[in-house]
């Protein structure tokens, strides 16, 4: 085994170096940023999906912890310390997902994340944020299991898939009167879980099950199943699912004559669905755990600055990201409070975040119970009339 | 450059030297700058030189043994990266040993499978299903979850499910051959994936989408594997094994075979090779690295859900084999190594860099560019390239070729056998 | 139960001709390239998602402009058909030339390792071209021809119920039939045609008989992608949104529709497709009912895999297509 062949030694060493290069500036980069207690700077992770077929509502958290970053540099430069965005793509692969934890876990100056996007990105990265203490503020996963498992780092401010499923049965089993029902899932851990719990309160309300089918994401014909509603002749759909397949599904009903009420949850949230349904977005329902913001002063404020920043318009989860980024902002700063102007521990910070108990976001109250879950989630219930984001708000349901 | 490489050829003290100073240089300069990403590649990339000199194999292997047990975790294990240096070397592990066997089925037996994954996920899901309290829905007997000492039969156990996996796919498969084949493979690891997303009803087995949350860890004599730096020796212990079984195999009467029915299945047909027989080995091998490896990722990840093992996964273990060269052990584990770091360590970080810069201003930077997403990208890019340019891979595949003279006199003596080496001409029309 | 099927079958064969409609054209450009190639042009289904996302940038360009206002729809719509085709053509002449034929003699393995590479490529190509201009890569068209009809199977006979569709799904239908029956007489009648079947028949006969080989492949190539292009087009109005990964999986189909009217047989690909089109929507519609909701529309995928596999093992020449033993 000589070192003769030249040339294939050097598209090897070529190749790696050119690896290596890419590296290089990143690796230097953080060796300035990060190193330890002697800059003082604090970074906080995002991780969400900003690639991918959720990467309208991955980015939207990101832009959303961003401006609440952004706002709030100015009070932690008063306090001796720099805020860093650390933004992350966990692409919705629980691998990459698990992978970045283990970046964030050993990089000690980022002291806290928001995200995930994905349940099931969520369920295994928080294993990881467990094992370095790093706390993390999920802005979106309503799955039972993210909190369940009782780990000290894992908070969340939105309402869990038990109390927004039921709650939506609720609303459409009295106040829309649907008594048989058509479910219809994306086979998602995010959509089987809403479904799930969905179909469960409603049939203990009372209400038929007439069918539950599931769909494959990413596909655009949803035909067959819309078929099997347009046999069975149901009071209502609900969807539990994303956006995208929920636009085009609403869609396709219309255009089959099917007129009656669709029903989703926070997962319908966004102004795509609007952009992909049209006009067929009419009467549909969706049950979300933002209020409003264009109702509150706060919320006005906080879209229009959004706007102004990122050029973008809000959608629900850019709230969530905001809040979740404020709240870990609130928990670090108690932290440091004692830290005697060192970085504060990560536990420390932990602590602080699960201590919070009466905190005022712009679209929610957050106050965390004994397992991180927020205790003011509520559930809106909101309408499409017309092809307008956001619908308008129908009903709110507390605990 | 030509005048030193002329000179260190040959001169097997000089290599030596050389490539400890490297050695501790690049791990000197891991152990006083901590976190940095550069450092640690440079070391792993001590590796890739140890392969190039020309010391006797036992001693090459003796070193990157060394290398690999001693030198990287000890030196890494001071600053504050460790673990995620650990979590990209275990996953880096277990790319590799999916690669090598795709490697089988691609590289040497030529039959080219797009759903790989699939053994993968069966191994990941054997041991997920009993290590959690899901095994309870359907076996009436037993108490779930397993504990976390079940691990070590699981390896096994996975290897022969996949394996058994492989085929039960090959049986049907193989009478179809060529593009065909890929299509049909293709298929059946789409419809596994799909199958297990499902599986919740009428019985619930894989618990569908939501997945298997809190698989036990491993666990021997009471003491528990949790982190990555544990799972790096549990690997590095697998790899060494599949390593050592590929090479058995590559020049083994198997191996030839492989090589035989790729370059021309009625002449090797007509040799006396049983084909079908050639071609389930090939599967069945092919598919069992997958499987253990699968049961150490559910037990790294404690999660297993089916948006783990998409068709993007196969492609990306196809990128590996293609990039390293086809048949070749040492390519594969180059390629699996750069696919794998480039997609965990350098986009992300290259990503990240970029963002803070447009963060703080210093350029703009459209969202739509940044090099995470570009996965497919590259890919794309790297397959036409090499499929255009250097179909061989970057380390192609080397048959030994023996020196029929000193053949003739080694039997006469018993000694003295010489073994020339030449590349392999397999895929270089 | 039957009634129940009966019920909602005129509903399934409408949509189900609609989507089958969609994979024949799709799968005559498989078939098409495979017949003179023996390679499965994997970048084909991506052709065809290009296809939709150039059709559509353009029409949202039209709307722009106001053009889309004043011209009747379905002028716009033709001359947005023909311009895609034209560029979707060259750009698989141009795929041709760069990725495959400095691997013609190479092993069929290379070949295709460079089709999926392709096949990415151009996936995110397109994602990163429509993310950079619009800062998402979903994209929606301009509502067209959304005007509802209802065939009234139900005057016919009780046992049916009425099958709901819109223009749209009306024009999809007609187009394709318009480009099959063009494609067949352009195969079968002309000069070029003829060139192009010698060439499938025998590469080498062909060249000796002064048949361009490599004009007639840029020429399967250019007819395979423009109609595949204008089939994306089609697809994008019917169904209204696009997203750069709509190719893969639907090009896997087309090709199983492909093989399962013999590949490399025109008029089998056209069948194929109709045939699976139905198939898949009758299994979505009607899997649960069959099985006791054991499975539901959840497997279509796996319904519709699993005949890939049965028709290439059992009968891999396809229903259409006559039994070819290997040369050796």
């Amino acid at each position: 085994m000589g070192i003769k062949r030249g040339l294939k030694v050097l598209a090897v060493s070529a190749l790696s170096l050119g690896l290596l290069a890419g590296c290089n500036s990143s690796g230097g980069s953080e060796g300035s940023n990060g190193g330890g207690g002697s800059g003082k700077v604090i970074k906080i992770a995002t991780q969400t999906p900003l690639s991918g077929g959720s990467a309208t509502l991955g980015e939207s958290i990101k832009l959303g912890a961003q401006l609440a970053l952004e706002e709030n540099k100015k009070k932690f430069e008063d306090l001796g310390y720099k805020l860093q965005l650390q933004p992350y793509d966990d692409q919705a692969d629980p691998k990459k997902g698990v992978a970045n934890a283990q970046l964030i876990g050993s990089d000690k100056s980022i002291l806290g994340v928001v995200g995930h996007l994905n349940s099931g990105v969520s369920i295994p990265s928080s294993e990881v944020y467990e094992k370095y203490k790093v706390p993390m503020v999920s802005p979106a996963n309503t799955a039972t299991e993210v909190t369940d498992r009782g780990l000290k780092t894992v908070n969340r401010i939105v309402a869990r898939d038990d109390f927004q499923g039921p709650a939506g049965a609720d609303f459409a089993i009295n106040k829309l009167g649907a008594k048989k029902i058509f479910v219809i899932q994306d086979k998602t851990a995010y959509g089987t879980g809403l479904a799930d719990a969905f179909k469960k309160a409603a049939e203990e309300a009372g209400a038929e099950i007439l069918g539950y089918e599931g769909i494959t994401v990413g596909e655009k014909d949803f035909n067959g199943v819309l078929t099997q509603v347009l046999s069975k002749k149901p009071d209502l759909v609900f969807f539990g699912g994303l956006y995208t397949e929920g636009g085009q599904l609403i869609r396709q009903a219309r255009d089959k004559g099917i007129k009656i009420p669709f029903m989703g949850g926070d997962g319908m949230d966004s102004s795509t669905l609007v952009e992909i349904a049209g006009d067929a977005v009419e009467n549909v329902y969706y049950t979300s755990v933002a209020a409003d913001a264009s109702k509150s002063t706060e919320g006005k404020d906080f879209s229009s600055k959004y706007k102004e920043k990122f050029n973008k318009n809000v959608e629900s989860y850019s709230a969530y990201g905001y809040d979740s980024m404020s709240v870990l902002l609130k928990g670090l700063e108690a932290a440091i409070e004692g830290s005697d102007g060192d970085l504060p521990a990560r536990e420390k910070v932990a602590e602080e975040i699960r201590k919070i108990q009466d905190f005022q976001g712009v679209v929610t109250k957050v106050g965390f119970d004994d397992i991180g879950d927020n205790k003011f989630a509520k559930v809106y219930i909101y309408k499409f009339s017309e092809a307008k984001y956001p619908g308008v708000q129908e009903g709110e349901i507390s605990k | 450059m030509n005048k030193l490489t002329s000179k260190l050829k040959g001169n097997k003290l000089a290599q030596i030297i050389l490539l400890v100073l490297y050695v501790l240089i690049t791990s000197l300069s891991l152990y006083l700058a901590q976190a940095s990403v550069t450092a640690f590649l440079l070391l792993l990339f001590s590796l890739l030189l140890l392969y190039y000199t020309e010391l006797p194999d036992r001693l090459k292997w003796l070193i990157a043994g060394v290398v690999l047990i001693g030198v990287i975790p000890f030196v890494s294990s001071t600053g504050p990266g460790y673990q995620s240096y650990m979590e990209v070397a275990t996953v880096v592990g277990i790319y590799v040993a999916m690669a090598l066997g795709l490697n089988i089925v691609v590289g040497l037996a030529g039959l080219l499978d797009l759903g790989f994954v699939a053994f993968f996920a069966i191994g990941a899901y054997t041991y997920g299903i009993f290590a959690t309290g899901q095994a309870a829905n359907f076996m009436p007997f037993g108490t779930f979850p397993l504990s976390g000492e079940s691990f070590w039969i699981f390896i096994l156990i996975g290897c022969f499910v996949a394996a058994l996996f492989g085929v039960l796919l090959g049986i049907p498969v193989l009478r179809v051959k060529g593009d065909y084949l890929a299509i049909v493979t293709l298929g059946f690891g789409e419809i596994i994936r799909i199958v297990f997303n499902n599986l919740d009803k009428p019985v619930n087995i894989t618990n569908g989408a939501m997945g298997l949350a809190s698989v036990k860890p491993p666990e021997i004599f009471g003491y528990q594997f949790v982190y990555p730096n544990q799972f790096y020796f549990i690997v590095l212990a697998i790899l060494f094994f599949v390593i050592l079984a590929v090479r058995r195999f590559e020049f083994s009467k198997i191996g030839r075979s492989w090589k035989a029915v790729r370059e021309n299945e009625i002449a090797a047909q007509s040799m006396g090779i049983h084909l079908v027989r050639t071609k389930l080995l090939a599967f069945a091998i092919g598919a069992s690295f997958s499987g253990m490896m699968g049961v150490v990722f559910a037990a790294k990840q404690t999660f297993v859900d089916p948006t783990s093992f998409t068709l993007l996964e196969s492609i990306t273990i196809l990128v590996m084999v293609i990039l390293g060269g086809m048949g070749s052990v040492p390519g594969v584990i180059l390629g699996a190594a750069v696919i794998t770091i480039l997609n965990l360590q350098v986009l992300t970080e290259v990503t990240n860099y970029l963002n803070q810069l447009s963060l703080d201003g210093v350029i703009s930077f459209p969202e739509a560019l940044a090099p995470a997403k570009m996965q497919r990208f590259i890919f794309g890019a790297i397959l036409i390239i090499f499929a255009i340019y250097r179909p061989q891979g970057l380390i192609p595949s080397k048959n030994p070729v023996f020196d029929e003279e000193s053949l003739k006199e080694g039997s006469k003596k018993h000694r003295n056998e010489q073994i020339t080496v030449e590349p392999d001409k397999g895929f270089q029309a | 139960m039957l009634a129940e099927i009966l019920q909602s079958l005129p509903q399934v064969l409408v949509d189900g001709i609609a989507l089958g409609a969609i994979y024949a054209v799709i799968a005559l450009g498989y078939t098409m390239v495979y017949g003179i190639l023996e390679l499965i042009n994997f970048a084909h289904g991506e052709i065809f998602m290009t296809g939709a996302f150039i059709g559509v940038a353009m029409l949202i360009l039209m709307t722009g402009m106001g053009w889309l206002a004043a011209m009747p729809a379905i002028l716009a719509l033709i001359l947005v058909l023909v311009v895609t085709s034209i560029l979707t053509g060259f750009m698989g002449v141009g795929i041709e030339r760069m990725a495959y034929r400095p691997l013609r003699n190479s092993p069929k393995l290379i070949t295709l390792i460079s089709a999926i590479g392709v096949s990415f490529l151009l996936q995110d190509l397109v994602r990163f071209i429509t993310e950079y201009k619009r800062g998402n890569y979903i994209l929606t068209g301009p509502s067209m021809f959304n005007e509802q009809f209802s065939i009234k199977f139900s005057s016919i006979s009780s046992s049916f119920s009425d099958a709901f569709f819109k223009t749209s799904t009306l024009i999809l239908i007609i187009a394709v039939v318009i480009m099959m029956i063009g494609l067949d007489f352009f195969v079968n009648k002309t000069k070029w045609g003829m060139a192009m079947r010698a060439v499938a028949q025998d590469r080498e006969t062909a060249s000796l008989m002064s048949i361009n080989v490599n004009k007639v492949i840029s020429l399967t190539f250019f007819i395979g992608s423009a109609l595949g292009g204008a089939t994306g087009v089609l697809f994008a109005v019917q169904y209204g949104t696009i997203d750069p990964y709509i190719g893969f999986i639907l090009g896997l189909k087309a090709f199983t529709a492909a093989v399962l009217g013999g590949i490399g047989n025109i008029r089998g690909a056209m069948a194929g497709g109709l045939m699976l089109g139905i198939l898949e929507m009758f299994a979505a519609a009607n899997l649960q009912l069959l099985t006791g909701g054991i499975f539901g529309a959840e497997y279509k995928d796996v319904f519709a895999f699993a005949i890939l596999i049965v028709v290439l093992i059992f009968k891999p020449e396809g229903l259409f297509g006559k039994a070819v033993t290997e040369k050796v």
